[in-house]
């Protein structure tokens, strides 16, 4: 797989108009609104003209950033820290794209990665990892995985609404955070971990690189294999599903799994930036990644969505940040704008749902 | 005649038409009432009753038509303005809000209040006299409404719609929820309003109660009045049936080849029931055979294919699919092993309407087409077309959606996701409900073809002379109960008409 690796960046947007998913459906089943419709409609109709807005929303803001902070801004090591920025919540935003396609909600995300990074910081594992540092980076993973898969059991068999079964994990996650590390933080203490984060790829750092192949799976397993058309499936209409014979609680439960690795490789990527593991780790994150699913037009009620659109919500909120940033303003400002563009995306989506709805 | 009913009647409404999107729920509803009467509506499921009810309490706005309110051209704008012209609505999902109490419930809306300070005292007191009235004085005001039985629930929504100055109560079927001790009480408050003066229009496909409490009945079929203020005295039972299923158009069922006398019988369904649906059902259905379910809508014929399919775990009986015993209640088990499931609502239960029509087609088997769970959308793509040739399926493009498609193609899609998959025994349900007549006579033949190619077929419709027309042998249900299993060469309509009302009325 880690090939892929390098082709991944530049495949992401070549590909993305192949995607079945992201084609909107033409409103009226008439053939003469069709053809009215024209050229422009039916542009605007494919992925590439859905995240058309995306790109202007985010090409508006770097516009904005470069006019207001100038060289600062545009600056290569800037941009690269607005993406080094944006690569932890990314990566939890995509596990959480799966998720909320497949009609589910995950609000552990945040507590969980704290958690895989105090597991992964005990002493004791330390102590083990001196062995080979990878050992932190497994139980990290792992922790997640398992977090997920109870999620998932408790919404798939025991019928728990998934926003009450992951609020419950996201507390309990953090309170077991805060057991394990009796609230102290930890540091990490394998140098070797420290170099790696700390190290480039072709100029790129580590934690972007992460993400960028994050994404590239997320968006190969969501468009071109079996799990992501089962994941659409069961988000577009659950009983069609289930009456066509697909496993919708077992499919279920192994979206939840995937958005607690992603959790836990995201728990990894915090103590590589932080070189620390605590139970304050991740607080509110997943907040930030439903917001980046959702203005990357994913739609709250499943069924449709893209791994693209997440990550333009992503990067959206990213340069967001950076810009307010460079013009001294302060994390309150930038908190309401925040606030702004996030209703607006929803507005924008709720338009879109009513039209799908009608037919 | 006609005349003096549009002068007399309470309400009248004329022409109604009503969209969505682009289906057309109502074509033109006629509809006349008159003051304290109990008039019935008759219609099949998805017939337009609900919409036209809705449209009456000012849920819906009519596309076209008009609406008198004594006279006099109204509109009726929202529920609110309903209300205060006088009309009330029962809810068959009854609308009451569980965690208040009863006196609350039946005051909800326009509480009685002084200076914005509910008047609880007062409210108990007027909802006893409500209650009392409708013959249920034993009931505390103070109850909270999540605690009482259905019946008592549909109390409570009947005092709210007479606390208000209520000229006229549409009852969307009430009996559903209600035993029989529970129906007479519920017919003896219906003719005490009529007797005050009200006028109630009852909504109900139990043919024995319409007789019972019924004065007048309309009939409506596909969006269509096919009839108005019919008396319900001189209408014979027959004739309410031909009205609500449509005889009109004579469908011409292809000829079907004779099961071959050795053929396998490849599902076995023994002693089938699940608890308060139906109970020991039991038949086989062979190779090359098309069995149908015949019974009127509520007989439990739906609940029979999903119980068959795993859809719904039955609690007594056995399913053998070409000699496998089938695990209840696993629809992947029946998948498996060649079962397929055209399920009565395509819209809500088969497809996925965002998604092209080949993704449909196949649903169930594209992890055939993948390698190592990598989509192999091209030979997705290639069947489909296979398919979409085969079945006439237009659009021919796979890469439209579902949604797109008018209610015959998207039943085609349907068949075609078990042809590519490759079924033995193909359970249909409905699957000519909301398909124009010329796709109709297209699936007929599709099915044949399915059957003279050895699929064993189990059909469902609530068009008897659809079941008759296209099965070997029928099934004739009522209540859960299988009550005949004949020829069906043997047998006609009317027969099988009479057996249900008599299963029913037992």
């Amino acid at each position: 797989m880690s090939e892929q690796t390098p082709g991944g960046e530049s495949q992401v947007p070549s590909a993305q108009p192949l995607t079945p998913v992201a084609t909107e459906p033409e409103a009226a089943p008439d053939g003469g609104a069709d053809a009215r419709a024209g050229l422009l409609s039916r542009f605007m109709g494919s992925s590439a003209g859905r995240n058309l807005g995306l790109i202007i929303a985010l090409g508006v803001l770097c516009a904005i950033g470069a006019i207001t902070a100038g060289e600062r801004f545009t600056d290569v090591g800037n941009i690269l820290t607005i993406v080094r920025y944006a690569s932890i919540i990314g990566v939890l935003s995509i596990g959480m794209t799966f998720v909320i396609i497949g009609g589910g909600i995950d609000l552990s995300v945040g507590s969980v990665l704290g958690l895989a990074s105090v597991v992964a910081t005990l002493t004791a594992v330390q102590t083990f990892a001196e062995v080979s540092w990878l050992l932190m980076v497994l139980v990290a993973v792992l922790v997640g995985v398992i977090a997920g898969i109870i999620n998932g059991v408790v919404i798939s068999y025991g019928n728990v609404v998934a926003f009450m079964a992951t609020l419950a994990m996201l507390v309990a996650s953090r309170g077991f955070a805060e057991i394990l590390s009796n609230r102290s933080t930890q540091i990490v203490r394998s140098q070797d971990f420290i170099e790696f984060f700390r190290s480039d790829f072709v100029g790129i750092p580590v934690l972007i690189w992460i993400f960028i192949v994050v994404a590239a799976l997320g968006w190969v397993l969501l468009n071109r294999t079996t799990f992501g058309r089962r994941t659409v499936a069961i988000g577009g209409n659950r009983e069609a599903a289930r009456l066509a014979g697909l496993q919708v609680r077992r499919h279920t439960m192994y979206l939840y799994a995937l958005s607690g690795l992603t959790a836990g490789i995201a728990g990894v990527m915090m103590m590589g930036r932080t070189n620390v593991g605590t139970s304050t780790h991740g607080l509110l994150y997943e907040l930030d990644a439903i917001a980046a699913v959702v203005v990357g037009g994913t739609l709250l009620i499943g069924g449709r969505g893209t791994i693209v659109g997440t990550v333009f919500g992503v990067l959206i909120f990213a340069t967001l940040t950076n810009v307010f940033t460079q013009n001294n303003l302060n994390t309150s400002v930038q908190a309401v704008a925040k606030g702004v563009i996030i209703v607006l995306a929803v507005l924008l989506q709720q338009r879109f749902a009513a039209r799908t709805k009608r037919r | 005649m006609i005349k003096d009913d549009h002068q007399s009647a309470l309400l009248d409404v004329r022409g109604l038409t009503k969209s969505f999107g682009g289906v057309r729920a109502l074509k033109g509803v006629d509809l006349s009432i008159a003051p304290g009467e109990v008039h019935v509506i008759l219609g099949q499921n998805g017939a337009g009753k609900s919409t036209l009810i809705k449209t009456l309490a000012g849920v819906y706005t009519p596309d076209a038509g008009e609406i008198r309110w004594q006279g006099e051209p109204i509109t009726i704008a929202n529920p609110v303005a309903a209300l205060d012209l006088g009309i009330a609505t029962m809810y068959q999902e009854l609308d009451v809000v569980d965690g208040l109490s009863i006196a609350e419930n039946i005051f909800l809306g326009h509480e009685i209040e002084s200076a914005g300070f509910t008047r609880t005292g007062k409210a108990n007191k007027a909802a006893r006299q409500l209650l009392a009235r409708l013959g249920h004085g034993d009931l505390s005001p103070s109850r909270e409404v999540g605690s009482l039985s259905p019946a008592n629930k549909q109390i409570v929504s009947m005092a709210r719609a007479l606390s208000r100055n209520t000229r006229l109560i549409i009852m969307d079927e009430p009996s559903a929820v209600l035993d029989s001790e529970e129906v007479k009480n519920l017919f003896r408050v219906v003719r005490e309003l009529t007797a005050a003066g009200i006028a109630v229009v009852y909504i109900s496909h139990r043919l024995e109660e319409i007789r019972e409490i019924g004065d007048r009945i309309s009939v409506i079929k596909d969006g269509r009045s096919t009839a108005n203020g019919l008396a319900v005295a001189g209408t014979p039972t027959r004739e309410l049936i031909r009205l609500m299923t449509g005889r009109e158009l004579e469908n011409d069922f292809p000829p079907a080849t004779p099961v071959a006398a050795g053929a396998p019988v490849l599902l076995e369904v023994e002693n089938l029931g699940v608890r308060g649906e139906f109970e020991g059902v039991s038949f086989s259905v062979r190779a090359g055979e098309v069995v149908g379910l015949a019974g009127l809508v509520g007989s439990g014929r739906s609940e029979i294919l999903e119980a068959i399919y795993g859809a719904r775990k039955p609690t007594s009986g056995s399913v053998t699919l070409d000699g496998r015993r089938l695990s209840p209640g696993s629809v992947r088990d029946a998948v498996n092993h060649g079962m397929g499931l055209s399920p009565e609502e395509r819209k809500s239960q088969g497809l996925l309407l965002g998604e092209p029509i080949y993704q449909n087609i196949t649903l169930s088997s594209f992890g055939r087409f993948a390698r190592f769970s990598f989509l192999g959308e091209r030979a997705e793509r290639t069947a489909a077309r296979e398919q979409i040739a085969a079945l006439e399926l237009r659009p021919s493009d796979p890469d439209r959606l579902a949604g797109t498609l008018s209610g015959g193609n998207q039943q085609k899609i349907l068949l075609a996701r078990w042809l590519v998959h490759g079924t033995k025994v193909l359970l249909l349900d409905e699957p000519t409900r909301g398909v124009d007549v010329g796709a109709r006579a297209e699936i007929y033949a599709l099915i044949r073809r399915l059957s003279a190619a050895g699929t064993a077929i189990v059909i469902v419709s609530s068009e008897i002379e659809e079941v008759l027309g296209l099965a070997d042998r029928a099934l004739v249900i009522a209540e859960g109960k299988v009550l005949a299993s004949v020829n069906a060469s043997e047998i006609s309509e009317h027969d099988v008409l009479d057996l249900v009302m008599e299963g029913s009325a037992a």
